[in-house]
């Protein structure tokens, strides 16, 4: 691996000092809480080691993780695929078809067993003895279960491999599995949405790369960094709610003024993602900002939640920084009716669930 | 069996050798592929297979038909949008509710968008190194290189600087061993044909291209709030209008118009000054190899798209053409009904699923989607390792549907073939230009190289149709109509107890339609016919083949342990497995187990 290029080089080559890289490698180790013995450790590693080989495999799904991959603006997908991992095997973009491209899986698990990171996007069905998913004649679980073996961590792209997505909506007729429940003895991170933020996916994977360690996870196996809040906790049209002003129907006064679209629906209030904040496609816009709600594509289960247009009810909507008696104020002070019945609902209601009355009833129709 | 003639006129023999590729890559999805060689390594027999099937249909019955665009959008990420366009289509044709011009308009620039956007990934990305080989461009010298970049185009980025640094980049990383998606590729293969400073330009703009594409998705970004998936709304687009008032930056204001105008400049100009001129000199050095006609010297079908004028569905007020053409007629141009039961089956004989009777075709609003996966007795392995599929039997999980009982493509070129055929004068003339500066015949068009070219045609032409309706709407602004959506029939009460309808777009692969029944308020049965539904069609019980297999016949292949030519024809038609691939258990039941015969 002498003619290797190495993190450092991919460092120096996008314009960082060489005095930058040095301080970078300090803070690195005070980040891994290691002593400054351990710099010219780190300073070694990241001018000598290879790229991190990683396999991404494809299961049942839509594609459009890759999708979102490739629009990272920072760092390029070009610089990611080409020059801070090694992209091994992936059925959309590699070159090679056929056995050639499977003889490259098994080359790269058997070079670098333990050392090489699994991605996957969508997940595997398991009835009809996995053959609602085929790879090279065998059922897609094969492939994953085999890739998984030897593997350092799993990346598990988007809601499909993280909850099952559309295919597991209900009746679930492939039995779609998502690929916590078929790898459990590997650590899966989840980076849900339909899909993640292309942003988000590249800051997961460099964020291994640059800290040599996997992000904090929260209960749910997600990073807590993009995925400990709420959408509504920062969503710019907060105040609106706040004030009671709110979009009534499509197109109307409150719509073209950007006001809440919580009465249309919006499920940013029981959303855990960073569409708010990082926002899409280099920060031009997310759902709500154009003006439609959110539909909670991060969430488990969220095709099953009832109607789209259906608002969320019996949530503890008035979020982590206020209480309900500073928010029942506010409401009944300032803004009248049009919080007021629904605050006399949902003041005071810590409901974690998630899952209104609504959508209960709705799921027992369909 | 060794040798069959099909009724649309292909020679089967696979008494030769047989080739397996899977996994196809480069592709959406998953997809098998199999031929026969002869002792010339020529393909006598062609076997395409679906291998996923996933189950929309089946979920979205009893579901709100506001939401089914959202479901249906998720068949596909590569093509995102369409069926959401499709969808909602559907549900207002069903509904009866007419949408807003300036919805019409945000629409058209939406669903240009991603043909654009599309195009331009397919060609690069999914396609190109079917003609480019990465390795020859290390011998390339810069210099040349920009002597040649120069010669076919004012584009800015062709100093030998440029591409001095290219090559550097990419000599680093092939001595550095790990050569991630570009490993095992058929690099040195006789099929290539580009001298190095082709094959390094060419690869310049790989890159290139892989940073632009980010930048055109943004117009979805504005309007539908994110890319892949962007939001759609039955009865118009969901992002008010608010360019005067207090709160514009809660809507579609003079800063977003500004960007996604910016935007659709610098679309033009990549489409013009890089993918073109890209296409044009690679094409020149593949002259000769014109294999990969298939069905598309006699049988296209398109539906049509881009209306012009809001809620007018005449063929006129299209942009991109309806029609169907057959048996190579190209001066006889048939309308296409997908309400008729005669024009539009499915069959399933030799794809994984049930019909009441199985030589029997359905039309999708009566369409059945139950899995019956079962191997024929000639095939190869076990039912969970397969080697080689049994074609006699049933072996994909994509359907067969037919058109008046004919195999038809569908796609650019089909489109292209449509819109020349009716001497649509946008369409005609870039092609009767671009094939003059090759020196080719129009039949040169009814190609592997074609379907590719076609392609890049009508990705300037929807770039430019993507300036056509931002200027629409602005004009439309500026004489005070801000409307984006009419909420008359938003309320399922205002609904009919029952309801069905069709909706149709030219997804960048070709026609979709989607066919809806509403009962009560619910969705009671919905159908998609997606174009690699017909282009990776089985055989039908005629023993009519489909067009990826009639475009696969009669190839030369150079080696066959690489099969590069097999690869090149295929993703000429850009395959989109996940949207090909029905998904219905009519009733949620247990599914069958195997059996095999």
């Amino acid at each position: 691996m002498v003619n290797s290029e190495s993190f450092y080089d991919v460092m120096r080559r996008q314009g960082i000092s060489r005095r930058s890289f040095l301080k970078y490698c300090g803070l690195t180790a005070s980040a891994l809480a290691l002593g400054p013995q351990f710099v010219g450790q780190i300073v070694h590693a990241m001018e000598n080691k290879p790229r991190t080989p990683v396999l991404w495999l494809h299961g049942l799904e839509c594609t459009c993780c890759s999708e979102s991959f490739i629009r990272s603006a920072h760092p390029l997908a070009k610089d990611v695929v080409l020059s801070m991992l090694s992209l091994d095997y992936d059925d959309t973009l590699m070159v090679s078809a056929g056995h050639q491209a499977e003889a490259i899986l098994e080359e790269t698990i058997r070079k670098y067993k333990g050392r090489y990171i699994l991605a996957v996007e969508g997940n595997p069905p398991l009835n009809e003895d996995g053959m609602f998913c085929i790879i090279g004649g065998k059922p897609f679980v094969e492939q994953l279960r085999y890739a998984a073996k030897d593997c350092l961590a799993v990346i598990a792209w988007g809601s499909c491999a993280s909850w099952g997505c559309v295919q597991a909506a209900k009746p679930n007729p492939t039995q779609a599995t998502p690929v916590h429940k078929v790898i459990t003895d590997k650590p899966v991170i989840k980076v849900p949405g339909c899909p993640p933020i292309a942003e988000v996916m590249t800051a997961v994977v460099t964020y291994m790369l640059t800290f040599d360690k996997l992000p904090e996870l929260d209960a749910q196996g997600r990073p807590k960094m993009f995925y400990g809040q709420r959408i509504h906790d920062k969503c710019y049209r907060r105040p609106h709610f706040d004030a009671g002003q709110f979009v009534e129907t499509w197109d109307d006064e409150a719509a073209r003024k950007g006001y809440c679209l919580y009465k249309m629906g919006c499920k940013g209030p029981t959303t855990y993602n960073a569409c708010s904040t990082v926002r899409w496609n280099g920060g031009v816009s997310f759902p709500i900002q154009s003006g439609h709600g959110c539909i909670g594509c991060s969430e488990d289960g969220f095709w099953d939640k009832g109607p789209f247009y259906n608002r969320v009810t019996g949530l503890n909507a008035f979020g982590i920084e206020s209480n309900a008696d500073t928010v029942g104020l506010i409401a009944a002070g300032a803004v009248g009716t049009a919080i007021a019945g629904h605050a006399a609902v949902s003041v005071g209601k810590h409901v974690k669930g998630k899952e209104s009355e609504n959508d209960k009833n709705e799921r027992e129709h369909v | 069996m060794t040798v069959t003639q099909t009724p649309n006129g292909f020679k089967l023999d696979d008494s030769g050798k047989r080739i397996v590729v899977d996994p196809v890559t480069r592709i959406e999805g998953h997809m098998r592929c199999e031929v026969n060689l002869d002792e010339n390594n020529v393909i006598r027999n062609a076997v395409s297979s679906g291998t996923m099937w996933r189950g929309l249909e089946v979920i979205l019955k009893g579901r709100d038909p506001r939401d089914a665009w959202a479901f249906t959008e998720r068949i596909c990420g590569v093509c995102t949008g369409t069926h959401a366009l499709t969808s909602v289509r559907a549900v207002e044709d069903a509904l009866g509710i007419s949408i807003p011009e300036n919805a019409n308009s945000i629409r058209n620039i939406m669903q240009l968008t991603l043909q654009v956007h599309d195009h331009l990934v397919h060609f690069y990305h999914l396609h190109a190194l079917d003609w480019v080989d990465v390795v020859s461009a290390l011998k390339a010298d810069p210099k040349a290189t920009s002597e040649l970049a120069q010669s076919i185009s004012p584009w800015a980025k062709s100093s030998p600087g440029y591409f001095h640094d290219t090559a550097t980049r990419l000599k680093k990383f092939v001595e550095s061993g790990q050569l991630g998606p570009f490993a095992n590729g058929y690099w040195g293969n006789p099929a290539y044909k580009l001298p190095p400073e082709a094959n390094l330009m060419a690869v310049a703009h790989y890159l290139e291209a892989l940073d632009f594409q980010k930048e055109i998705v943004k117009i979805h970004t504005v309007y539908g709030g994110k890319n892949p998936h962007p939001n759609w709304l039955v009865g118009g687009v969901p992002c008010a209008i608010n360019v005067d008032d207090i709160g514009a930056v809660g809507g579609i204001n003079m800063e977003r118009l500004n960007l996604v105008s910016s935007i659709i400049d610098q679309t033009i100009e990549f489409i013009e000054l890089v993918y073109l001129p890209d296409l044009q000199a690679i094409a020149s050095f593949y002259k000769d190899w014109l294999y990969g006609g298939g069905l598309s010297s006699t049988n296209v079908l398109a539906y049509g798209d881009i209306p012009e004028k809001a809620n007018d569905p005449s063929a006129d007020n299209l942009r991109l053409p309806r029609g169907a053409i057959i048996n190579g007629n190209l001066k006889e141009i048939h309308e296409v009904d997908l309400r008729d039961p005669a024009q539009i089956q499915e069959f399933v004989t030799h794809s994984w699923y049930r019909y009441p009777d199985d030589e029997i075709g359905l039309h999708p609003f009566d369409g059945v989607t139950e899995p019956n996966f079962v191997l024929g007795r000639n095939t190869k392995g076990t039912r969970t390792n397969i080697e080689n599929l049994d074609e006699s039997a049933k072996y994909s999980w994509i359907k067969a549907p037919r058109w008046r009982g004919h195999a038809m493509e569908v796609g650019p070129l089909a489109r292209y073939i449509v819109g020349y055929a009716k001497g649509m004068p946008e369409i005609k003339e870039p092609v009767d230009k671009l094939l003059r500066d090759l020196g080719l015949p129009l039949d040169a068009l009814f190609s592997t190289l074609g379907r590719t070219a076609a392609r890049g045609l009508e990705a300037q032409y929807c770039a430019r149709l993507m300036r056509h309706f931002q200027d629409k709407l602005v004009r439309n602004i500026k004489a005070g109509d801000l409307s984006t959506a009419n909420v008359a029939k938003w309320e399922p009460k205002t609904w009919p107890a029952e309801a069905r309808g069709v909706g149709t777009t030219e997804a960048p692969r070709g026609a979709l339609g989607h066919w809806v029944k509403v009962k009560d308020g619910k969705i009671e049965n919905y159908q998609c016919i997606v174009p690699t539904t017909w282009n990776g069609s089985p055989r039908d019980p005629a023993g009519n083949i489909g067009a990826f297999e009639a475009a696969l016949m009669n190839t030369q292949v150079e080696k066959a342990e690489e099969p590069l030519e097999i690869l090149r024809t295929l993703h000429s038609f850009d395959p989109c497995l996940a949207c090909s691939t029905h998904v219905m258990d009519r009733d949620g039941q247990e599914l069958t187990r195997i059996r095999v015969r």
